[in-house]
């Protein structure tokens, strides 16, 4: 692996803090904290001050974060905070954003606000652990106990719901809308396909499955939770059913973050033990970002630019670093 | 991650009434220099200023595997994952849990999910009791029967407003459906802290001595313990509880591996729905260790913990508690493990 490492082009950030989540505002890389704060470029930003952040998402330049102070807070690239939410201290579990909207749950509480600032509230029948955007139209996919509900924000209608009997963490929907897909209690994939509602079950996994990403093309799913990054196909109208996987970046240490590359299928993946690899899917070829460190924690974010130029990562431990590809 | 460094975790049930706030409230006021997440489910209810007061919903879910008695609790899972991000801001947790509630989901959220198991260690499930009212309750309320059931330690709670015989009387009702749990006799819970937290009731490599507790009736601490197989009622009253029962069972020498796996595994997926706990330390043949396991309804947890020591009586002894147990069929299972 020596002759093929990227480890010169990475530069090490500081970060201090378990780092939950990583982005881009702008240009300047933002690494969201357990303490609250995000570090972005080199200043602090006091994002949560009283509280820790549990779950980040991006939309567009802003970083959306969610705390257990109870708020959910919106950082812009000049560092500015805006308070969005405020649930009175219970904690956000979940927060999805898409084009100027934004989703959050806070236990069974799920809120939608809209683009022009209008919430809207709607109670999942048990916790909502995991919260996406469909592409097209104002949705909100809400995963829970024994499934996931489809929820118009706009609309009076009780939403539509997907059941599969279980716990359901984390969903995500594939950019063209066609396949739903969650990461389970019991170390599994469910998917439903959302035309005619058809499951699809993904097992196999050691561990749960808490980090996914699409290819840009969205015809591949990758999976965390396994020793070798997992990757789903989803081009054919059937999705994964009775396919296998391709797996790649395998090696005797569990897969914690996957994050594709913007444009090609390159697939950026995260190991517990602090190692960082760049998988290419077509031939598997691997090309080393950041060596193995188990005393600087798990990596537990990735993040790559627009472009595909550089690749953000932070682990449990307050370690981070940024590759920029040689060009 | 070794067990020293997860984070302990202890359960406080107790039927509604029976005092729960009253130590939770001491535990939180009381100068230990000891900082606690406390998970509680109505908040309010906690009288001391507390930054790390978590409201939960207890969200009882089932696993997949379609047994009624598999059940976890969704919300701890997500809690303690939150929590862990805290890391560094506190020293234990405690999760208090509904006067209603049945303790085994809360447990078996520590056997089953494996990133709890890998952050957070159960340190003990302690239950408050009414003195005055406990014997009613055992009757009449299923729950308070099963927090007694699954109790490392029992707060008898309010012990000035019982007679001496009252007291007599219901104490030995707990020793008949749960002779292992450290019982402290208290008026308004004060009890010391100590004997409630860092208990390690539920590390593995402290079920040091599952011998009952039939001897410490006057909490003195009499170190008369009956080694011989732990059914004698020295001048305590002795009830059998119609329904939950403990089962012990002792053998001298080793047990053979090969009989023994099968048995314990087949027992507790037979009867785990019956099985509330077990526990047992055991002598397998041809090991140097001592194997020592736990269980709640049909999980069981296992490891060989430390080399027998030399002169040390090889002997292996198991204790089940639970409902509706067939004394006779375990114990003969158990014996014909023999190696
Ligand atoms: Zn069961």
């Amino acid at each position: 692996m020596a002759e093929n490492s990227l480890t010169q082009h990475v530069a090490s950030l500081e970060a201090g803090e378990h780092v939950i989540a990583a982005a881009f505002l702008s240009d300047e890389p933002a690494l969201a904290l357990a303490n609250g704060a995000i570090r972005l470029g080199d200043r602090n930003v006091a994002a949560h001050p009283q509280g820790a952040i549990l779950c980040a998402a991006l939309d567009g330049d802003r970083l959306l974060t969610g705390g257990d102070d109870g708020r959910v807070v919106a950082t812009s690239p000049d560092g500015a905070t805006q308070m969005i939410g405020d649930e009175k201290g219970k904690w956000i579990d979940a927060i999805a954003a898409r084009e100027g909207a934004l989703a959050w749950s806070a236990g069974k509480i799920v809120r939608a606000r809209d683009a022009k600032g209008i919430v809207k509230t709607w109670t999942a029948p048990t916790s909502a652990r995991g919260l996406a955007f469909l592409p097209k139209g104002y949705r909100v996919a809400a995963a829970h106990y024994n499934g996931v509900s489809l929820w118009f924000p706009n609309a009076d209608a009780a939403p539509q719901v997907m059941e599969w009997k279980g716990s359901h963490l984390d969903a995500t929907v594939s950019p063209d809308g066609r396949f739903l897909v969650t990461s389970m209690q019991e170390n599994a994939l469910h998917g439903w396909r959302l035309g005619d509602g058809r499951n699809m079950r993904m097992t196999g996994y050691p561990g749960k499955t808490r980090s996914v990403s699409w290819s840009h093309d969205g015809h591949w799913l990758a999976t965390s939770g396994a020793e070798a990054c997992v990757v789903w196909p989803f081009k054919e109208k059937d999705g994964p059913m009775g396919k296998a996987p391709r797996e790649c970046g395998v090696r005797p240490h569990r897969i914690t973050q996957v994050a594709f590359h913007p444009r090609a299928l390159v697939v950026a993946v995260g190991y517990a033990d602090g190692l960082v690899l760049l998988c290419r899917l077509g031939d598997a070829a691997e090309i080393l970002v950041r060596d193995s460190a188990p005393d600087e924690g798990a990596i537990s974010a990735l993040a790559w630019d627009k472009t595909g130029a550089r690749l953000l990562f932070g682990t449990d431990a307050g370690r981070a670093g940024l590759l920029t590809l040689p060009a | 991650m070794s067990e020293s460094d997860k984070t302990p975790v202890t359960v406080l049930t107790g039927y509604l009434g029976a005092g729960k706030t009253t130590l939770l409230n001491r535990i939180l006021s009381e100068p230990h220099g000891k900082r606690y997440a406390v998970i509680v489910n109505e908040f309010g209810e906690i009288g001391i200023d507390n930054e790390l007061v978590v409201g939960a919903d207890e969200e009882v879910f089932e696993m997949n595997n379609g047994c009624i008695c598999c059940t976890v609790r969704g919300d701890l899972i997500r809690i303690i994952e939150g929590l862990m991000k805290r890391k560094g801001k506190f020293d234990a947790i405690i999760v208090e849990t509904t006067g209603l509630a049945d303790p085994a989901p809360v447990a078996q959220t520590f056997f089953v999910d494996e990133d709890v198991r890998a952050r957070a260690r159960l340190d003990a499930v302690v239950t408050v009791a009414d003195a005055k009212w406990l014997a009613a309750r055992l009757r009449d309320a299923p729950e308070a029967k099963n927090q007694i059931a699954f109790a490392d330690v029992i707060i008898l709670n309010k012990v000035d407003l019982v007679t001496p015989a009252e007291l007599a009387e219901v104490e030995a009702r707990i020793r008949a459906i749960n002779p292992y749990a450290r019982l402290h006799k208290a008026t308004k819970c004060d009890v010391a802290i100590s004997e409630v937290l860092e208990r390690r009731a539920f590390d593995l490599d402290r079920i040091l001595d599952i011998e009952p507790e039939f001897l410490h009736v006057d909490d003195h601490d009499h170190h008369d313990h009956d080694h011989g197989h732990g059914h004698h009622h020295h001048g305590l009253k002795h009830f059998h509880d119609e329904e939950m029962q403990s089962v012990s069972a002792r053998l001298d020498g080793d047990l053979d591996p090969n009989k023994f796996m099968p048995w314990i595994n087949a027992l507790t997926q037979e009867q785990g729905p019956k099985i509330l706990r077990c526990k047992g330390i055991v002598s397998l043949k041809d090991d140097p260790k001592r194997f020592v396991f736990q269980g709640v309804h049909m999980m069981l947890d296992g490891e060989p913990q430390r080399d027998w020591k030399a002169g040390e009586k090889r002997e292996s002894k198991v204790v089940f508690i639970g409902r509706d147990l067939d004394e006779d069929e375990i114990r003969r299972g158990f014996l014909a493990c023999a190696a």
